[in-house]
């Protein structure tokens, strides 16, 4: 499954271990919310950087204390159907100020990049290559957005006010 | 009317283009059609039981001459020369190609008319009363406030997957035309003690199989913080609404589960915790907003001219004017209702020609403007009261001054059985039968207002436990079976029917209504009582009885 972040295919430094597993010695590993929470020292312990996917049914407040330390949080989405994570990633993002990386796992398809980038993440687990490959073109599909949210694009109300700013100032 | 900029001009164009690419994977099979289908519904394009149906959106029911001709266009090259007006100002087209869709989308947006929010579990076309900006007494015209929910609904980022679809209704009268009681979220503009333009906030109504009445879960919130409170209401439920069984997920359920005191203490955290920010109005950006919309430039004329005193003597335009032509706020003028509802027609269709011509005929007396109303019919909002007689010949030329606006064959009804994959029985044949059974008008004149509503399912498109008398279709072993409940309204005293009895087959359904009727002229305390006065001083028992006594 290709990984795309900051616009681009690349390899994924992060290897997902399922509970259970044993935790590899070093490297970039990705836990789950309850594997972390258990033991959050985990943080401190190895050399490598830590990630935590996070399901879309427990409040992100959980996991506010730890945000300055995580390397990265996964949101999930169970099928493209279920928008639960939109949600969660613009609270991490704009209200609790997480600048980590912000990674939308499970079936993560070409028509949710934008609204998924808008929200606030900025790494994609594609499910399918042809998806992956357009990422680019894709988010060039739109140039104009009514809503305000933390990706700093700026919308429609905003473009409308400098213009009659700046008309009226010319005048 | 609202102008279009270039912003908004290139969301639509860019949406075609999206479109056009997903119908393309559709068909070369990149897309699985389990994929597509959330994709083309978030278009407005369903599959129905002959071929797709596509639903455009009509915001807060505001058309232009020249969109409404686009309409006829659409109805004449992709379809079968005729549209359908929905109960949620929107037109459906029934037998389109899904391969030809993207060009139909962009014939329309090219009059700045697109499908967004039509369908798919996010936010839906927002709706308003079909007289805004021209009713007398109005607090203030509440298509400014749709067309901002309207631009921060669409495509919204994180609202797009809700657990399922969700309407909003505005309105600013007194008189509720817009049926905020049954939305998701029902608005009503009015005023603060000090003055100030804000809104009556009302959440978790709804029809379907389980009906609400919506419940008020703030009496104000400041127009400046509408966004922000409508944004908060969206982000509780989008976490907390239900997604494990699609009949419990819509936000009624959310909010009677957890009671409207929990659930508006949700709200109310998730609002605070959102702060003064970006989604606050400042006052100049209602104003741009408001600027767009531009009101005709009305003739100072007389509140009776000769014209219509004249006519008066002519005893069919007088029962056509007594019950299409309302006040308007402007002296002089009038808002005309054109009925969709002929004897024997489906409610709610209009030929390709038929909206031609009202495009001609808004040109010539309504300042280009044309209405869509959630009862299924037209109005033209600004005739000046001189031109009546005329417009009235006009609209009887091409089948659209039948009398009886908000009379007992002023039916609102779902495509039914005939059309709809959902259906369980007919809801169109019902209506065109009561049309020729009330086809004498003295016999309607004399019933007075009489709502009648018809679903050809649970699903309640028709609006049936808002009708005055409401018909309900389910299958009986095989058979179309109909239910029937009486003393439901959708308007500012909202509620549901009340069943009157046992469900009757298909052929009965007119005679059980005939006899209802019947009741009611009988059991009405004088000519003045409305049948749904009736049903709420006597209950439904008189009616029961007199009804199910012979049967």
């Amino acid at each position: 499954m290709p990984l795309v972040k900051n616009g681009r295919i690349t390899t994924d430094l992060f290897v997902h271990v399922a509970d259970g597993a044993e935790l590899p010695g070093d490297g970039d590993i990705l836990i789950s919310a309850e594997r972390f929470l258990a033991d959050p020292d985990i943080l401190s312990r190895r050399p490598g950087k830590t990630g935590v996917v996070w399901p879309n049914n427990r409040a992100v407040d959980d996991l506010v204390p730890y945000l300055e330390r995580l390397a990265a949080v996964a949101l999930v989405f169970p099928t493209f159907r279920d928008g639960r994570a939109y949600s969660q990633a613009r609270l991490l993002r704009e209200r609790h100020g997480y600048d980590g990386e912000l990674r939308a796992t499970g079936q993560v398809l070409r028509d949710q990049f934008v609204f998924m980038s808008r929200a606030g993440f900025d790494a994609f687990e594609v499910k399918k290559d042809a998806d992956a490959d357009a990422f680019a073109e894709t988010m060039k599909r739109y140039s104009v957005f009514y809503q305000p949210t933390g990706d700093g694009r700026l919308t429609a109300l905003n473009r409308r006010m400098q213009l009659r700013h700046s008309e009226s100032a010319g005048q | 009317m609202y102008a279009y900029d270039e912003l908004d001009r290139t969301l639509i164009n860019e949406r075609v283009s999206e479109f056009r690419d997903q119908v393309k994977r559709r068909l070369s099979g990149e897309l699985t059609e389990d994929e597509f289908k959330m994709l083309r519904l978030q278009n407005g394009v369903y599959l129905q039981l002959h071929a797709y149906m596509f639903r455009v959106a009509i915001p807060y029911g505001t058309l232009s001459s020249k969109q409404l001709r686009r309409l006829a266009h659409v109805a004449r090259r992709y379809d079968r020369g005729y549209g359908h007006f929905t109960t949620r100002q929107n037109i459906q087209f029934n037998w389109i190609k899904l391969s030809e869709l993207p060009d139909a989308l962009a014939e329309l947006a090219e009059v700045g008319i697109h499908a967004m929010q039509t369908s798919g579990n996010n936010m839906r076309n927002v709706t308003s009363d079909q007289w805004a900006g021209v009713a007398p007494g109005e607090v203030e015209d509440p298509r400014i406030w749709s067309e901002i929910l309207r631009q921060h609904t669409t495509l919204h980022p994180e609202f797009s997957f809700l657990p399922r679809k969700f309407k909003i209704a505005i309105t600013a009268s007194e008189h509720d035309r817009a049926a905020i009681k049954v939305h998701d979220i029902g608005l009503r503009l009015h005023k603060n003690a000090d003055g100030e333009t804000g809104f009556e906030v009302l959440v978790g109504g709804g029809l379907g199989r389980t009906p609400f009445i919506a419940k008020t879960i703030k009496p104000y919130v400041a127009g400046r913080d509408i966004l922000s409170y409508v944004e908060a209401i969206l982000r509780v439920y989008n976490q907390y609404g239900r997604r494990d069984n699609i009949y419990k997920a819509r936000i009624k359920i959310l909010v009677h589960e957890l009671g409207i005191e929990k659930f508006a203490r949700e709200v109310e955290e998730e609002w605070k915790q959102m702060g003064h920010g970006a989604l606050t109005l400042d006052h100049s950006v209602v104003e741009e907003v408001r600027s767009r919309f531009s009101y005709p430039p009305y003739e100072k004329l007389p509140h009776m001219p000769d014209e219509l005193k004249q006519a008066a003597h002519d005893p069919l335009f007088e029962r056509w004017r007594k019950n299409s032509v309302a006040p308007h706020k402007v002296q002089g003028y009038s808002i005309v209702t054109l009925s969709l509802k002929p004897v024997g027609g489906p409610p709610g269709d209009a030929t390709a020609d038929q909206m031609d011509a009202v495009a001609d005929l808004a040109d010539r007396y309504s300042f280009g403007e044309i209405r869509v109303g959630h009862e299924q019919n037209l109005a033209l909002p600004h005739v000046a009261k001189r031109d009546l007689p005329q417009l009235w010949k006009a609209l009887d030329r091409i089948g659209l001054a039948t009398p009886n606006v908000n009379l007992v064959t002023d039916i609102i009804a779902c495509p039914g059985l005939d059309y709809c994959s959902l259906a369980n029985a007919r809801s169109i044949p019902i209506a065109q039968e009561l049309t020729r059974r009330f086809a004498n008008h003295d016999t309607a004149e004399m019933i007075g207002r009489l709502h009648i509503n018809i679903s050809g399912c649970i699903n309640a498109c028709g609006h049936h436990h808002v009708g005055h008398i409401g018909i309900l279709g389910v299958e009986k072993n095989g058979e179309e079976f109909y239910q029937i409940t009486i003393g439901g309204r959708a308007d500012e005293n909202a509620q549901m029917g009340a069943l009157i009895g046992p469900a009757v087959p298909y052929a009965e359904v007119a005679d059980v209504i005939e006899d209802i009727v019947e009741a009611y002229l009988a059991l009405r305390d004088r000519p003045e009582e409305l049948f749904v006065d009736t049903v709420k001083r006597l209950g439904v028992e008189p009616f029961k009885e007199r009804v199910y006594a012979t049967r």
